[in-house]
């Protein structure tokens, strides 16, 4: 904390002996720093209001709470949705997010790549509300039959074992819900991996006679690596938190199951806090608050492993995805 | 890739076995031509023999994707075949990622466009049972709430951003504090709003709504994605242009103040703008925070307020009786608040666009 003394970096010599004492520099640096702290301050204050206003919930005792579990009963069917939800979008949304992004970085003209990034862009700026409204009213709609014909043909597999949803308002809609909105965020960080590869090998690998896919792939991908694992985590994270599309998406019951296209479908921590906590009241608002901690703390996990791998390779972030 | 090149003795010794330096090739542009047949024999399967769209479609691609490579397998050998069927598979990709925009922004605009109206934008919904009624109060609501975020997240955001360009560098604390900007960057917005109640239920007690509580959890939101875009442009001001300053004796806030910002201004309006339009439609949040009524309120400390994606989500979701006139208001709403992002998205490209140095456009 005493680096009021450091001169930053360019000005070495320059700035740091007459502006050392002047009360404009000072009252201004204090300010700059203090909002900086006032960061921290924030982050460490979600964790503690989380935590002082969700303890009650959590030793609440069942006939308390309007679920009438115990926390723990109540929290993991949410947990592994919460999961379950979130890594079936993945799967979904980070082949077709590499693909891609390889096709805008390799596969058309630069200045078309360009435009189309913003295309892609787009559909970040779309507010989860209108996913979770397409989501609901189109995109369930058209699923109805192809899980019919998923449970006739591919029933015996247990994630198809039906029986099909009348609605289409399954868990797997939802994940394809959640997979179209962390598309942007996943292409964007592939996207800038892949623009940061080596044009030097690029060309190597062009005139050892390598087709454009045999330099991706021995090239481009392996460079890659890590910035697309980040990517992929960062995406893991926003899937785990959003909301307002898996709440108006999925018509949950709170089960623990791996079917796919059924009509009870596991609900999630944050689907579940928006559906209840407007007619919630007593203790009831705590354990969802404890919930919405468990979720916290899932999160920054993710976010923080996610961050720790994409810095260690280069300097950027989702933030302005 | 080692198998293309043929080595010389193998040449000298048995000719007639190795692969002529000119492989036969298809012709340039065979991949536009499939790509045309494609669409040709999907098209006339859905129209001229009235077979589904998806279906059609499927046996469309199965054609292009499979049989180009399998043409190219015969003529050009396995390693180009392969290179086709990857074209193939990461353009199909892309064609599918833009599926579902296409059909949101069309499925918006279908149900939305009919229902706006001028009294739509000047009615709110007090006393109204059924059709009629408006966004006016969510518009107001959304308004006040997302400026009342911006004034607090802006200043603290920009602050932040000069102490670890102009102040921190490389220190241990601005270090730190990159990192956890990055990682609130991931909070998710419902532990955000969250975060505003539990905080609010300490002074105002259980079941606490109010505006003000909504921005504050918008506030969260916000700030990192301020920090991240202001750090950002902040580092593209030229270093001679500062160094330039305190060689004349200008102090470092001034120069701070009258240089370096002044410079940044173009970039730093870009993404404070991209901020506000990440926030305008946050609804979890807002949700447990302001709530919804059906009255204009236009005091962020007194009560429930309506915003227009609460607004969206509460008219789907509890449409009363008849459910049209409200699901219909809901795609309206929703249209609203598209065009708002979509027209602040526009305002920030454009101001970078104007605004940015001529040689860098």
């Amino acid at each position: 904390m005493t680096d009021t003394s450091t001169p930053p970096p360019p000005t070495e010599n320059a700035g740091s002996a007459p502006s050392k004492g002047r009360v404009g520099d000072r009252v201004f640096l204090g300010l700059s720093r203090g909002a900086a702290l006032t960061i921290l301050v924030i982050l460490a204050g979600v964790a503690i209001f989380l935590t002082a206003e969700g303890i009650p919930g959590i030793t609440a005792s069942p006939d308390e709470v309007k679920s009438g579990k115990t926390f723990l009963a109540f929290v993991l069917p949410l947990v592994f949705g919460t999961l379950w939800s979130a890594t079936l979008a993945l799967l979904i949304a980070v082949p077709l997010a590499v693909a891609v992004a390889l096709f805008v970085t390799y596969y058309v003209p630069r200045r078309f790549g360009q435009t189309l990034g913003y295309v892609i862009d787009l559909l970040a700026a779309v507010p989860s509300v209108v996913f979770g409204l397409w989501g609901m009213r189109v995109l369930a709609g058209q699923l109805v039959g192809p899980y019919e014909w998923l449970e006739a043909n591919l029933g015996f597999l247990p994630f198809f074992g039906g029986p099909a949803s009348a609605t289409g308002r399954t868990i797997l809609t939802a994940a394809i819900v959640l997979a179209v909105m962390i598309l942007p965020i996943v292409t964007a960080i592939a996207r800038e991996v892949f623009r940061q590869t080596p044009v030097l090998l690029q060309e190597a690998a062009l005139a050892l006679g390598a087709t454009r896919w045999e330099m991706i792939r021995t090239v481009v991908l392996p460079h890659g690596r890590s910035g697309m694992i980040g990517g992929a985590m960062l995406g893991l994270g926003r899937a785990l938190g959003e909301t307002m599309a898996v709440a108006m998406v999925l018509s949950a019951s709170g089960v623990i199951t791996f079917n796919l296209i059924s009509s009870t479908n596991p609900s999630t921590i944050p689907a579940n806090i928006a559906l209840q906590f407007n007619e919630a009241s007593g203790l009831t608002v705590n354990a969802l608050i404890a919930s919405g901690l468990v979720l916290f703390l899932i999160t920054f996990a993710v976010n923080f492993g996610a961050r720790a791998v994409v810095n260690r390779r280069k300097e950027f972030s989702g933030a302005d995805a | 890739m080692t198998t293309t090149a043929p080595s010389t003795p193998e040449r000298d010794t048995a000719p007639a076995t190795v692969r002529s330096w000119h492989q036969p090739q298809l012709p340039r542009g065979a991949g536009w031509y499939a790509l045309l047949l494609a669409v040709v024999l999907a098209s006339g399967l859905h129209v001229g023999l009235g077979l589904a769209l998806i279906p059609s479609l499927l046996v469309g691609w199965t054609v292009l994707g499979l049989g180009l490579p399998a043409l190219s397998y015969a003529i050009e050998g396995r390693r180009k075949a392969f290179d086709r069927l990857v074209t193939v598979v990461v353009s199909s990709a892309f064609a599918l990622a833009m599926v579902p925009l296409v059909s949101i922004l069309w499925t918006v605009l279908k149900n939305g466009l009919p229902v706006l109206s001028s009294e739509f934008f000047t009615y709110s919904m007090r006393n109204v049972v059924g059709e009629g009624g408006g966004i006016y109060h969510a518009i107001w609501g959304t308004v006040l709430v997302t400026a009342a975020a911006a004034v607090m997240a802006v200043p603290l955001g920009l602050l932040t951003a000069i102490f670890l360009v102009e102040y921190g560098g490389e220190g241990r604390l601005a270090k730190i504090i990159r990192f956890l900007v990055d990682v609130m960057t991931g909070i998710p917005s419902i532990v955000a709003g969250l975060f505003a109640y539990a905080l609010f239920v300490i002074f105002f007690g259980p079941g606490v709504r109010m505006g003000f509580a909504g921005a504050v959890a918008l506030t969260v939101l916000m700030t990192p994605v301020v920090v991240r875009s202001c750090e950002e442009m902040l580092q593209l001001v030229p270093n001679e242009l500062r160094e330039a300053a305190y060689a004349l004796g200008v102090p470092r806030w001034r120069t701070v103040v009258k240089v370096v910002l002044p410079t940044a201004l173009a970039g730093l309006v870009t993404g404070i703008t991209l901020a506000v339009a990440r926030v305008i439609g946050e609804t979890a949040p807002l949700l447990i925070t302001v709530g919804i009524t059906d009255s204009t309120n236009v005091n962020l400390f007194d009560g429930r307020m309506a915003t227009l994606p609460v607004f969206t989500y509460s008219s789907i979701m509890s449409p009363g009786v008849p459910p049209e006139p409200s699901i219909a208001r809901a795609w309206g709403a929703a249209l609203v608040l598209m065009l708002i992002v979509m027209v602040l998205n526009l305002v920030a490209r454009l101001v970078t666009y104007f605004f940015s140095p001529k040689d860098k456009r």
